[in-house]
């Protein structure tokens, strides 16, 4: 923690950062969503590719964890995640019900292997 | 995965707008959208924002700070990335290198979402609000919501979404700060656990096109390569040529 002080110093470099490193990605967003359509082509692929960058930010995040699940092997986790998913398609795609069974699924599994 | 996608002009019939959305104001659109904080999206984003509050904690964050970075990023890998950087006393400009790089995504779907929302009623400056509610959660469910909704209603139940989701992940951050750090590492990894696997069934669950449906495809397939290709920018290059992909085969179906 030797980067950000105590108190009103790391309110300041935390407002900071979020101002001129992560929120003009959301401006830039803003200026340009203001002009294309959304029944146009450049909508369509934009979204494709919206899509498949969270798509690829969900592997990462199941292949790749950080904190807690870093410590559940991969196994079960790929194993969880698509016993979830297939739950889901087969199950009446229920997402609530999809994301307990995973996550319980995977607390099980964890605490089998130890 | 998905079932084949159906060969009829690519989207699929579209979905009929709620019943509440016949006869209802803009305030009660906002209130349907703020009903999100307890249901499934506004519960898992809870129980995700929990494993972050946890670390931010262990990682020597005040409590104020940690609920600071909640509201001001809305964003959960963003500010996971950040507390991880100051924990290992990186830079103040590493840091905000390595998380501009997080928010890039943050580009591509407020650019998808303001088109939906766009009025000629409502103030600009509410915009601004609304690019800052666009996260993975909300940008989920706005796409699964909107389009249905009379285009009037839609800017106020998404910033019903927005602000019912912002209040979710800053509860979760701080029940997570001041309680979670006592709960085992089994119920810590379920609880992060539970974010990916609502990305993507809520990813398919919205799918309406080809497109759609190969881009999470793609997007799986990439992900974890371009990961250890390209660390940093692997999101981007995992988006673009996969969604490009999608969209160029997707007509293919049409």
């Amino acid at each position: 923690m030797s980067a950000l002080d105590d108190g009103f110093g790391g309110y300041l470099v935390l407002a900071l950062i979020a101002a001129l490193a992560h929120e003009p990605w959301r401006w830039a967003g803003l200026l340009v969503g203001r002009r294309i359509d959304a029944e146009g082509e450049v909508f369509q692929w934009v979204r494709a590719v919206s899509t498949a960058l969270v798509a690829a930010l969900v592997a990462r995040l199941v292949l790749f964890p950080a904190g807690a699940l870093d410590t559940v092997p991969i196994g079960i986790r790929v194993g969880a995640f698509a016993c979830g998913l297939g739950f889901f398609l087969l199950a009446g795609r229920r997402v609530w019900a999809a994301v307990a069974f995973g996550a319980t699924l995977l607390a099980a599994g964890k605490l089998l292997s130890g | 995965m998905s079932p084949p996608p159906t060969p009829e002009p690519g989207k699929s019939p579209a979905m009929a707008a709620p019943t509440w959305a016949n006869s209802a104001t803009r305030p009660q659109a906002f209130l349907r959208g703020f009903v999100v904080m307890v249901e499934t999206p506004g519960l898992v984003l809870f129980a995700s924002a929990l494993g972050f509050g946890a670390l931010a904690r262990d990682s020597g964050f005040e409590l104020g700070h940690a609920l600071f970075l909640t509201a001001v990023f809305y964003a959960l890998p963003g500010q996971v990335l950040l507390v991880d950087q100051f924990a290992r006393g990186s830079a103040i400009l590493a840091a905000a290198f390595a998380v501009s790089l997080t928010g890039i995504r943050l580009f591509p779907m407020t650019v998808t979402l303001i088109p939906l929302v766009r009025d000629d009623r409502s103030p600009r400056w509410l915009t601004l609000l609304v690019a800052h509610y666009v996260a993975v959660t909300a940008w989920v469910e706005a796409h699964r919501r909107l389009g249905p909704l009379p285009a009037h209603l839609r800017l106020c139940h998404f910033l019903g979404l927005g602000s019912a989701l912002l209040c979710n992940t800053t509860a979760g951050t701080a029940f997570g700060f001041l309680l979670v750090g006592g709960v085992s590492a089994v119920v810590s990894a379920a609880f992060l656990f539970m974010t990916p696997l609502y990305f993507l069934t809520s990813l398919v669950a919205t799918s309406r096109t080809a497109a759609d449906r190969l881009a999470v495809l793609f997007g799986l397939a990439l992900g974890p390569p371009l990961f250890l290709l390209l660390p940093g920018f692997d999101l981007l290059a995992a988006g673009v040529i996969g969604g490009t992909l999608a969209h160029r085969l997707g007509k293919h179906y049409q």
